[in-house]
């Protein structure tokens, strides 16, 4: 296989001839676009009987009555789960060992504590049976009122923030620094509460033979998956096998295991039968996890020369009345600008709403907006321009630590993003540009940054006799192409060409890859995988050094290098031999290694990690009517080595659309009185269409660095959305002179 | 999903025969009943397909107008050559409804009898009060999310918004459908909600929309429909305006003149207060952004969709403006 290299990319790695660094294109994608990929909801094993939740109507109270009756009396229906019948658990769904332990509505009880929390299974032979037996339980309740807003329940500061971040954090003393300032700004931010609506729907098919089960599901976390069913049910998790193949995307709705996909595994147990279970759209908004709405009050302090003399950041935010999670906003204004004093806090009220999750870009999407747009305000009442201020300000060491930074190439972000989209002959002053159609013009720029995680993974290599290899990892692939960049890294650690490796991901029965989150999953896993190649190539190199028929005999560990399925000495590169060549010898038929991917202890404590980005964004205002239109972005991002040019541009890419829905389109409108979300469909629940998606342009900044991980990975996953909202706001400003404080930004936010 | 009984109609006269019966509806695109059966809102007994009559879904057109079969696809009469150079607005109206796979299944007729988009009307699972549903049951909208409803021809019994963009354009051009035996102005074939929100439509059992005709006019060749929402395809209007315009022969005194909005009312909203205060006059910004200001005489508001009645005549204005630019 001849590969074009990547166009302006360095030859990513060290091996010459590696296939890191390429453009290549999805291995599966070709599956997708013919149909043939198989999602979880695609399985059918024989004897399947389908399964339909009853959700409740109501946000908060209890089930007084189902007519159980009805519903199995309806042609084809087999079975009704309710908490009377329900298979016994293990374990108390609503027991919490660990911060990172959900709970989960499995029918413990008749009490309803969100709407569209699970209250019955209808389980049937057909699809439209179940359907219509769901609706024929017409339950019957007693109801309290539904605490919906931020200002209905009393607030109180939550123990953690995110993953486990204190609620309250400062440094230095920012009353004294706002107090010495020159100029001052506060402003308060709201932003909505949002739905992940991945395209695929959660779906379970789930199988039991005795106590082994069987589960086709989609999973950002397999093994997490394994072990959560595994404790709920008390078997072992090597009796579970999870196949994830394709996700049809995730974004944080499929990290944990969901209340709804451990009620369809209870129904297939409760009926003896394979059970698939699929949620309808409007199922989505309440059981799989949100974005929790947040107003966030920032302060800012600045001396005669625009330097901050203080950030102060305080979220409010919401979780549900019966589990804990906290948007970590304020914590946004730990990492990306300077300043001597530094306070963030966090207060949090509880609603009759699902329990909030992680979303793409938690706490950094919903933070970056509002401190992007209150950086914004604080450049403008310094008479500065923003980009200017943003320079002023920039971060030599991580502000809330002091830490150095592993690599941190934002300055290069901010210039070339500044001179692709031209940003110098922008006007200080806002509502003086105007295009030939009349409409008010806008340019608006915000920092993007996101931590730089790694999680644990394992993967276990195999060199076969016949010259391919093999590796394998239970890896998710959510869409974002991992398949074709693990391929990537595992032909480069095995050193073969990418098609000669079979790459195994997706089941749980491989090795632990860990979650595809927190943009961590290519640097964790391909880690795993790097070292797992690494491992099997010195086991072979042993074989073949120790051996005196070899050509490479003598050479030792460190002096062949692997490329194209053969070693070569490296002092002497016209001394080689094949891999088959060598196992043949040894009468071996393969040999395996294995490696693993973690974070380095020693680097986490010295150094902060973040990819970094700028985003500068025009939009269009028409003067009359409010009505907004991005019309160009342009970003720049740093996020050390990259192994797939084509992969990475088109997760800037998604992450920056997504970021123009965070400022202008997404928004769950709940009514007041009942809790209900009244735009729980696609139809009403707005995400930008193909017309809203202007021209983006995502440039890649080059950056080493040494002590992230061997590979020099850091994430692409999410930082797109950071940044892109603010920059979309600031350029709205920017338009109409008009600061939104509220979003999504609406027509009539700026009907004059 | 409850059971129902399918027929495939052969012949308009059997089309009509079978959607006579209880419980009996026509399916046509099915981009809305199918929808409407889902949520349970429509629950059919009997779907009567008529997608297979032939010759309805003919477009004809010539100096004295249209005449649209109502099976033409949203997307067929969207992107005829003639309906785009005598008939404009009726051609931006449809291809700014919708999207392109929504409007390559759906049909006028179908597009006509669309339902209002309030979210409570939608969801009778989990609010039972609705008056257009169940009459006498109560209107949950008010007092809860309206953004999106109607500012004008409401009542205390229903404040819901008729969402569709064709008919906005067609009562600006005082358009008729035919409804077999009877011809009516699709401006009286909607009705208003007043105590009967029930009562959408002026059509009895039996009937179908078979055609529509759109008589020739200055006014209508010379026209424009102009929607506007915060997302730039896919969306309902927050406010539109169809509107025709003709001038004397100075080139600045209005002849004739039509305006229609969408997105603000209970029904497609003929604004004969701004024609009228505009025929005979001079075509100036003043006296037009005066003038449309009538489009909303009368409105009233339920909190979140206040907006609407200040955008509404802005709308009006810039599509009046805008038509008297071109030659
Ligand atoms: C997400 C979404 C967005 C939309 N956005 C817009 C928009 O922006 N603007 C807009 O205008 N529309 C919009 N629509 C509505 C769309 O245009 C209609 O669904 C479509 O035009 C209906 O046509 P159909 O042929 O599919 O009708 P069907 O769904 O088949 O029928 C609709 C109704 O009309 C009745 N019916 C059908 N044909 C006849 C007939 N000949 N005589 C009498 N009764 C008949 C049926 O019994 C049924 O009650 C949207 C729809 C969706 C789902
Ligand atoms: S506005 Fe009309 S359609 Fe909506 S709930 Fe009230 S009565 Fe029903």
């Amino acid at each position: 296989m001849t590969l074009e290299l990547g166009l302006n990319q360095q030859p990513a790695h060290l091996r010459q001839g590696s296939s890191i660094g390429q453009p290549l294109t999805r291995r599966d994608g070709f599956l997708k676009v013919t149909g043939a990929a198989r999602y979880a909801a695609d399985n059918h094993p024989p004897g399947m009987l389908y399964a339909v939740l009853a959700v409740s109507s109501i946000a908060r109270g209890r089930v007084a009555s189902l007519d159980i009756e009805a519903a199995k009396a309806h042609k084809g229906v087999v079975e009704v789960m309710t908490p009377r019948n329900r298979p016994a658990l293990a374990m108390d769904p609503d027991a919490k060992d660990h911060p990172f332990m959900f709970r989960l509505d499995l029918l413990q009880n008749d009490e309803v504590r969100y709407p569209n929390q699970s209250i019955a299974v209808v389980i049937a032979e057909t699809l439209e049976a179940a359907t219509e037996g769901a609706v024929l339980l017409s339950p019957r309740y007693e109801e309290l009122p539904a605490r919906v807003g931020l200002d209905d329940a009393e607030s109180f500061v939550p123990r953690g923030v995110g993953v486990g971040n204190p609620a309250v954090q400062h440094k230095g003393d920012v009353e004294a620094g706002l107090k010495s300032a020159r100029t001052r700004i506060e402003a308060t931010y709201e932003t909505p509460a949002q739905y992940h609506n991945a395209m695929e729907p959660h779906a379970i098919v789930a199988a039991w033979d005795g106590d082994r089960l069987s589960i086709d599901t989609p999973s950002q976390g397999l093994a997490m998956a394994q072990g959560r069913i595994a404790g709920l049910f008390g078997i072992a998790p090597q009796n579970i096998h999870i196949r994830s193949p394709f996700l049809g995307g995730g974004f944080g709705s499929k990290g944990m295991i969901s209340g709804p996909q451990v009620l369809g595994v209870l129904a297939a147990r409760l009926v003896g039968r394979p059970v698939k279970l699929v949620l309808r759209r409007e199922q989505m908004y309440g059981p799989v996890g949100h974005r929790a709405p947040t107003r966030q009050t920032l302060r800012m302090g600045m001396d005669g020369q625009g330097r901050l003399t203080a950030i102060d950041h305080h979220a409010k935010t919401a979780s549900s009345t019966f589990d804990d999670f906290f948007e970590p906003a304020a914590d946004a204004s730990h990492t990306l600008y300077a300043s001597p004093a530094i306070a963030t806090s966090h207060e949090a009220v509880r609603l009759d709403t699902g329990t909030p999750l992680f979303m793409r870009a938690p706490g950094e999407a919903t933070g970056s907006i509002a401190l992007e747009s209150a950086i914004d305000e604080a450049a403008h009442a310094c008479g500065m321009d923003p980009l200017e201020f943003r320079l002023r300000n920039y971060a030599e060491v991580e502000p809330m630590t002091g830490k150095p930074f592993s690599s941190k190439a934002l300055r290069e972000c901010y210039s070339q993003a500044a001179k692709a989209f031209g940003w110098a002959s922008r006007p200080l002053q806002p509502r003086l540009m105007r295009d030939a159609d009349g409409f008010l013009t806008g340019w608006g720029v915000g920092t993007a940054t996101f931590p730089a995680l790694m999680f644990q993974a394992e993967a276990r290599a195999v060199l076969r006799a016949d010259g391919s290899g093999l590796m394998e990892t239970g890896a998710q692939d959510m869409g974002q192409g991992a398949w074709t960049a693990f391929a990537q890294i595992a032909a480069d650690g095995l050193g073969l060409d990418i098609d000669q490796v079979d790459f195994r991901a997706g089941s749980s029965d491989l090795p632990n890859a860990g979650i595809a989150g927190g943009s961590g999953h290519t640097a964790t896993a391909g880690m795993a995988i790097h070292n797992a190649g690494a491992a099997v190539v010195a086991k072979l190199a042993d074989l073949a050094t120790e051996n005196k028929a070899s050509p490479l005999f003598g050479a030792g560990n460190e002096g062949v290098v692997a490329r194209g399925g053969r070693l070569y000495r490296r002092d002497d590169e016209n001394r080689s031999e094949s891999y088959a060549e060598i196992l043949t010898r040894a009468g071996l038929t393969e040999v395996e290694g294995r490696g693993k991917g973690a974070p380095d202890p020693a680097s986490q404590e010295t150094y902060a990690k973040h990819a970094h980005g700028a985003v500068f964004a025009e939009v269009k205002v028409d003067p009359d009517f409010g009505q907004i239109r991005v019309t160009r972005m342009v970003g720049a991002f740093a996020a050390g080595r990259v192994i797939n040019p084509r992969l990475v541009r088109s997760q800037y890419y998604g992450g920056m659309i997504w970021g123009v829905s965070f400022a202008l389109h997404e928004e769950a409108v709940t009514d007041r009185r009942s809790g209900r979300i009244q735009n729980a469909n696609l139809a009403e629940y707005h995400v930008p269409v193909n017309a809203d998606v202007p021209s983006v342009e995502a440039l890649l900044v080059h950056e080493d660095d040494p002590h992230i991980n061997a590979l020099g990975i850091k994430g692409v996953g999410e930082i797109g959305v950071t940044g892109t909202a603010g920059a979309v706001a600031n350029a709205v400003w920017h338009a109409t002179g008009v600061r939104p404080r509220r979003f999504p930004i609406r027509i009539e936010d700026l009907l004059a | 999903m409850r059971d129902f009984s399918y027929l495939r109609a052969g012949s308009i006269d059997t089309a009509r025969q079978a959607a006579a019966l209880p419980g009996a509806m026509l399916l046509a695109g099915g981009t809305t009943l199918i929808d409407l059966a889902k949520c349970g809102v429509a629950q059919p007994d009997t779907l009567v397909d008529i997608t297979h009559l032939k010759g309805l879904d003919r477009i004809e057109i010539g100096e004295h107008g249209a005449t649209i079969g109502a099976l033409a696809k949203m997307s067929h009469v969207a992107d005829h050559a003639d309906i785009k150079s005598r008939l404009p607005a009726i051609s931006e109206a449809l291809w700014q409804a919708a999207s392109a796979q929504i409007r390559n299944m759906a049909t006028i007729g179908g597009n006509l009898m669309q339902r209002t988009r309030c979210p409570y009307f939608r969801d009778p699972a989990n609010f039972s009060a609705c008056n257009k549903r169940q009459p006498g049951s109560g209107c949950s909208a008010i007092g809860g999310v309206t953004r999106g409803h109607a500012v004008l021809g409401t009542s205390d019994a229903c404040i819901a918004m008729y969402p569709g963009d064709l008919a906005t354009a067609l009562v600006a051009f005082d358009a008729a459908m035919h409804l077999g035996e009877r011809k009516l102005l699709v401006d009286d074939f909607f009705l208003l909600p007043g105590s009967t929100p029930d009562k959408e439509h002026a059509i009895e059992p039996g009937e179908m929309i078979t055609a529509i005709e759109i008589p020739g006019s200055a006014a209508a060749r010379r026209s424009t429909y102009l929607k506007i929402r915060d997302r730039q395809s896919y969306e309902f209007a927050a406010a539109s305006a169809a509107v025709g315009l003709e001038l004397e022969a100075d080139g600045r005194t209005i002849r004739d003149l039509r305006v229609a909005l969408g997105g603000v009312a209970t029904k497609p909203w003929r604004a004969r207060a701004v024609e009228d205060a505009l025929k005979g006059k001079v075509l100036e910004p003043e006296a037009v952004r005066a003038a449309s200001q009538l489009s909303v005489e009368g409105a009233v508001d339920h909190g979140a969709n206040h907006y609407k009645i200040e955008l509404a005549p802005r709308v009006v204005a810039r599509a009046i403006l805008k038509l008297g630019e071109t030659a």
